[in-house]
């Protein structure tokens, strides 16, 4: 065998035997080897069910987003910092509240944007005959908010041209609605009390989609009625929703609608905006920076016991070390280099810890699996990423690298005649 | 061409401030084939010899040349394949891995050895059946003899075919009756052309190599072929034939 060749092959053949001894040691201490192995369980256990929690979190409202609908740009009104009722708002009110002329000639000055809808809402009672509901959502919308929203008229019609611009009394309620009111199998055509005021039922739409995020703590029903009808007072609050051609569009239809508010509002150059342009794109950032974070703090957690973990590591060997005195001592008799010796020592903190990695692992996926059966908690998506099983692995590996090293020097640096010599 | 030639070797302990003379300029050569046994009172210096001649320490000064190589200038590395290839050790208290069946315990030294990493069980085997341990390859120490254990021991020492074998008290922890059989298995590697070096404070045992090397604080005081060193060490005992000193001898 050629010299250049030796060193390397006698490394592999050390490792492989240095790693069915450290099994074989590790399985006949088994209740020292699981205690010492307890931090890093604990350490990978909680950081793969933390990522697992925030996977399935972010998984949902991801998903929640993407029926909300990506391509969606909201324009609201903007007080100031100090809004809220008081002398402390910062702009004066009649400057901030839109009007419905605000947005007229939106799509000519933006042509990313592709149609958007007024939207004005308030609470009133709802009710046919003797049932009733009170605070029920109205939302006034334009004929346009089919398009945004997308949600799907199981019966009758949706709202056309003609019953915004008469303003007639038509509504669209949902599913819920026409539940509660009890208004029997074809509601469409019948009517309805809101408020003092009586409306023809002219379509029913589907509920939006069970949510935690939104609407979670809002009622299910909901009724839709022209935005003309709705729009009765000039202090009602409105909002405005656009759609962009194409989500990619974002950036640049909020570029168009914030020079176009800005003209419609006559602002000057040194005015502060009066007006928020926000997108789901925005929300969606938002929730991956708060989710960063917490991978961040969890990470950090788990750093502090993985490090506690690692001292046990670290303990442990060095009694292994001491125990094994003899057996270090004859290894170096026969001819084991203080390399071979410390790549079987090194070898076995790094299989103790990778043991411990993986039973922390299948402990998180344990864990994960009970969150995910528990219904409240709506982590129902929680799982544990690729990425998490590496990198659980990836931090066993180097705690048992960086804690084993030392024990694993001091047992190289043995003398073989003091060691042979130990009791 | 010797197999081992030291040349005015001298070791140095510091303890505190005083320094100690643990050899003190040995020269000693031993051939091929030879059967030497090293005897002396604790603290002549015959454990320190031992530690260099297996390349377990080094001298202070002087050179050792084993099979024609100098030693005394080699590193960690070198030395350590030095001890694997060319020297065999056997132990008073055996020092078996107690996890491992005598096979694994006999292939122990040819994990360090890449060239003999592969035919490690094949060798392994024979070396057992030379020992005379064929079917007590899967036992583990625990169920073996002290005899037994020290064949092991043995045939770990031999597997690397060494230049020398290395035996520091080999029967020391074996009753009368197991180490003549030990003894005799010295014999017997003797006559097969092994070179053994032993090192004993038992003259019964010593009495079975072919020339005995005495040592005193750190110096060879004789150097004898056995029949001689009888002569001239036991000698006066058997003149006068006192019945109790002979009992204190054995």
């Amino acid at each position: 065998m050629t010299a250049a060749l030796r060193l390397p092959v006698a490394l592999v053949v050390v490792a492989y035997q240095s790693a069915f001894l450290a099994l074989s040691q590790i399985w006949a201490n088994k209740l020292r080897s699981l205690l010492t192995t307890l931090g890093i369980i604990i350490g990978v256990a909680s950081v793969t069910t933390v990522i697992a929690a925030l996977s399935g979190l972010k998984q949902s409202v991801l998903s929640e987003f993407e029926t909300f609908g990506t391509n969606k740009i909201f324009i609201l009104p903007y007080w100031g910092e100090g809004r809220g009722r008081g002398p402390r708002r910062d702009f004066r009110d009649d400057k901030v509240r839109f009007k419905p002329e605000t947005f007229d000639g939106m799509l000519e000055h933006c042509p990313s944007v592709a149609r958007f809808t007024r939207l004005c809402d308030y609470n009133a009672s709802i009710s046919k005959g003797r049932m009733a509901e009170q605070m029920v959502e109205i939302t006034g919308i334009e004929p346009s908010w089919h398009q945004i929203e997308s949600r799907e008229v199981i019966m009758g019609r949706p709202f056309s041209l003609i019953d915004n611009e008469q303003a007639r009394p038509v509504c669209i309620i949902n599913d819920k609605v026409q539940d509660k009111l009890a208004l029997g199998r074809d509601p469409v055509g019948d009517w309805i009390m809101i408020g003092q005021r009586r409306f023809t039922v002219v379509g029913v739409i589907k509920a939006r989609a069970e949510s935690s995020m939104f609407g979670g703590n809002m009622s299910d029903s909901e009724v839709f009625i022209p935005f003309s009808t709705a729009r009765v007072s000039p202090r009602m609050g409105m909002i405005c929703i656009a759609a962009t051609k194409s989500p990619a569009l974002t950036d640049e239809a909020k570029a168009e609608l914030t020079f176009f508010m800005r003209r419609q509002r006559g602002l000057k150059v040194d005015e502060e905006n009066t007006f928020r342009v926000e997108s789901v794109e925005q929300f969606v950032q938002q929730f991956n920076s708060v989710a960063t974070a917490i991978t961040m703090v969890a990470g950090g957690i788990v750093g502090i016991s993985l490090l506690v973990g690692g001292v046990g590591i670290m303990n442990i060997m060095l009694v292994s070390v001491s125990e094994r005195t003899r057996e270090i001592g004859l290894r170096k008799a026969v001819g084991a280099r203080p390399s071979a010796i410390l790549l079987q020592f090194l070898i076995e903190a790094l299989m103790l810890c990778l043991l411990g990695g993986l039973m922390g692992l299948l402990c998180g996926q344990g864990l994960t699996t009970a969150m995910a059966s528990i219904k409240e908690a709506k982590l129902d998506k929680a799982y544990i990423p690729g990425w998490a099983v590496a990198l659980s692995f990836g931090f066993s590996a180097a705690v048992g690298l960086i804690f084993g090293m030392f024990p694993a020097i001091k047992a190289a640096r043995l003398d073989p005649i003091e060691a042979l010599r130990h009791e | 061409m010797p197999v081992i030639r030291l040349t005015e070797i001298t070791k140095l302990y510091r303890v505190g401030v005083e320094q100690i003379r643990a050899l003190d300029g040995v020269n000693l050569e031993v051939g091929q084939n030879e059967y030497v046994a090293v005897m002396g009172t604790s603290g002549s210096g015959k454990s320190t010899l031992m530690n260099i001649l297996g390349c377990l320490d080094r001298p202070s000064s002087g050179t050792y040349e084993l099979d024609g190589r100098v030693t005394t200038r080699m590193g960690g590395g070198p030395l350590a394949r030095v001890r694997n290839e060319r020297i065999g050790f056997v132990f008073q208290s055996f020092e078996l891995m107690p996890r491992l069946t005598a096979l694994k315990n006999v292939e122990l030294p040819l994990i360090y050895s890449p060239a003999g990493w592969w035919g490690r069980g094949k060798r392994a085997r024979e070396v057992l059946g030379t020992v005379g341990l064929g079917d007590r390859m899967h036992h583990k120490p625990n169920q073996l003899s002290g005899g037994q254990r020290q064949r092991v021991a043995i045939a770990r020492a031999l597997i690397n075919r060494p230049a020398i074998l290395l035996a520091d008290e080999p029967t020391g922890n074996l009753d009368s009756r197991t180490s003549e059989e030990i003894l005799a298995l010295f014999d017997a590697l003797y006559r097969s052309g092994q070179t053994i070096i032993m090192v004993t404070h038992e003259p019964d045992v010593a009495r079975h190599a072919r020339r005995i090397v005495r040592m005193k604080d750190g110096k060879v005081l004789s150097d004898l072929p056995t029949e001689q060193d009888a002569v001239r060490f036991a000698a006066p005992v058997a003149a006068e034939s006192v019945p109790e000193v002979a009992g204190v001898g054995g």
